[in-house]
């Protein structure tokens, strides 16, 4: 029993640490409407970028900080890509995904780079607030989820914010009101890959340490944790509660994928059941309407 | 003023669908002009306005506005001096953003977006009064998403969006066609006090021919990418749908036959 309970506390602040890379996917995936797959490859950068600097004796906070700007660059480059080379979003991303894999191996020298007698953010915290490891990765996780949320709702707010979230909606019309849509969506793409990053590197600390494939499948769980969330508002949700839903469904997710292991299914099955799970809730909205719809015409 | 010098264009040259669409075309629009355009289907009306915007690069000759040379700007850069409504009412307004935040958009017009908040307070009585004044009971629905407006409510919106900041030049392409009769004289009526209160400069596609004779001091008529004629004043007031039929046949060379050549359908 008190197996499952660690498990699940273990599952909630894990959550809470991938839910900023699902933060980071809304922003391309649901306001830009683009979907970005460099985020496989920037979420690793985050982690390579940190354990890289963190060995070469950068503070952690130093080593994140960086780690972000790493995925901003990332994002800049698909922005790059799909916009001034005009090269589909999703194929931008692939290329930035495929390039950085072996950027990050050449930054760490391997293909795994162990954190475990070097100092992180949650080491940090455990020594100077006298808390268990999972109890600090929880918090910092709710900290730093709070101010990237802050942070989104102002930004969205203004100016250039709005200007963003209306290329995602009508980007025709956007450009008629003078607004360079190209430099929307690159900024767009910089922040959301500066998120992946960050949560990639935070992550990493609270694992103990990056590997040049911790990215694998992470556009799907930020996905899955999206539309886990959304099945939970309704339309004309204010946008803080919307991103507080998309962390609460990256939680769920993460207790789902708990609870089936717990239950004896094999880790290696895990992305399989993932890509299952994500084609489910991709599917369950469009079926529950037109269930509606035929009700109503009936 | 407008001026179009020589214009040219042709879409996808050197392919099998190479097709001249405007052919050395040229006017001079004075400020306060609020020209209706007709022509039948792919004359090169929708094509010169889309010229004017920026949409597509032209191949030949020159378009100035208030004598600044517009022809190697980018279409958002033009934006700044050009209001446009489009046939399609999805096209002009962002349907998943509030009614508000799609005026604060059009009320940052050619301005550059900075980190200050897209909405103020000021401007929200701003767009209160200037929604009032549409008739359509849009003041009290400010924070409503523009995806939940009827098509007539979102043309009408948009030409609001449209002239917020005064543009130099408005660019209207058949934007009624896609209304019933009754929205659409509305949206036309809406169209014609905007354009007189501000004393703007305005391009009007049309099909309707009455529309075309009735409205604005000017008309002109494109057949296969060339200005067939072009009238204003006395003349274009005295104007009657049989003149410009005859006017047409004679320009043209073309016999005239049926409704098609000059409306759709
Ligand atoms: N982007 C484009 N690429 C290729 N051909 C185009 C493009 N835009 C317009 N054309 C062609 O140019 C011609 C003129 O089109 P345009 O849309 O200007 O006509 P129009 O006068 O607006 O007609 P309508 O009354 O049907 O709106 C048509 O033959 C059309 O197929
Ligand atoms: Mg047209």
């Amino acid at each position: 029993m008190t197996g499952i309970l660690f498990a699940m506390q273990g599952a909630i602040s894990q959550g809470i640490l991938w839910s900023i890379m699902s933060l980071g996917i809304y922003i391309t995936f649901r306001l830009l409407a683009i979907s970005d797959l460099s985020v496989d490859g920037t979420f690793a950068v985050g982690g390579c970028v940190m354990a890289t600097l963190i060995t070469l004796g950068i503070t952690p906070l130093l080593a994140t900080t960086i780690a972000i700007i790493g995925g901003a660059i990332g994002g800049l480059v698909t922005g790059l890509l799909h916009t001034k080379c005009h090269i589909p979003a999703i194929l931008a991303g692939i290329l930035t995904q495929l390039g950085v894999y072996s950027i990050n191996l050449r930054l760490m020298g391997r293909s795994n780079l162990p954190l475990l007698k070097l100092n992180t953010i949650f080491k940090q915290i455990e020594a100077m607030v006298g808390l268990s490891q999972t109890n600090s990765s929880l918090i910092v996780g709710i900290i730093v989820v709070a101010i990237v949320i802050a942070i989104m709702y102002w930004f969205f707010g203004t100016e250039i914010g709005s200007a963003i979230r209306a290329t995602g909606s009508n980007e025709n019309m956007v450009r008629s009101l003078g607004v360079n849509t190209d430099s929307t969506k690159i900024i767009g793409f910089m922040i959301a890959n500066a998120l992946v990053a960050l949560s990639g590197a935070l992550v990493a600390q609270s694992q103990g340490y990056a590997d040049v494939k911790q990215g694998i499948g992470a556009i799907v769980i930020g996905l899955a944790s999206i539309i886990i969330g959304e099945t939970m508002i309704r339309k004309q949700t204010n946008f803080a509660i919307r991103l507080c839903m998309i962390v609460l469904g990256s939680i769920i997710y993460r207790l789902i994928i708990a609870i089936v292991l717990q239950l004896g299914l094999n880790t290696d099955d895990l992305k399989l059941f993932s890509a299952i799970l994500v084609a489910l809730f991709l599917t369950a909205p469009q079926l529950i309407k037109t269930k509606k719809g035929g009700v109503h015409h009936a | 003023m407008l001026e179009v010098r020589h214009v040219s264009k042709t879409f996808d040259i050197g392919t099998v669908n190479e097709t001249p669409v405007l052919k050395d075309v040229s006017f001079t629009l004075n400020d306060g002009d609020f020209v209706t355009v007709i022509g039948g289907n792919g004359a090169g009306k929708s094509t010169i306005l889309n010229m004017i915007a920026g949409v597509y690069p032209i191949d030949s000759g020159e378009i100035l506005l208030d004598g600044e040379d517009l022809t190697n700007k980018k279409e958002h850069e033009r934006a700044k001096y050009i209001g446009r409504v489009f046939q399609d009412p999805m096209k002009g307004t962002a349907a998943d953003m509030e009614i508000q935040e799609n005026l604060a958009m059009a009320n940052r017009r050619g301005k550059k977006r900075s980190l200050a908040w897209g909405i103020t307070a000021n401007e929200k009585a701003v767009f209160k009064e200037e929604l009032s004044m549409l008739g359509l009971g849009l003041e009290k629905r400010m924070a409503d998403k523009v995806g939940l407006l009827s098509g007539g409510q979102r043309q009408a919106l948009t030409l609001l969006m449209a002239s917020l900041q005064k543009p130099k030049l408005l660019l209207l392409d058949e934007h009624t066609a896609a209304l019933d009769p009754k929205t659409a004289k509305k949206v036309l009526d809406i169209t014609k006090e905007i354009i007189e209160k501000d004393h703007l400069t305005a391009l009007m596609v049309t099909h309707n021919m009455k529309d075309a004779i009735q409205i604005g001091n000017r008309l002109i008529m494109m057949y296969e990418g060339k200005i067939l004629f072009d009238i204003q004043g006395e003349e274009k007031k005295s104007l009657t749908v049989d003149d410009l039929l005859h006017k047409f046949e004679e320009a043209s060379g073309d016999e005239f036959t049926n409704d098609n050549v000059l409306t759709k359908r």
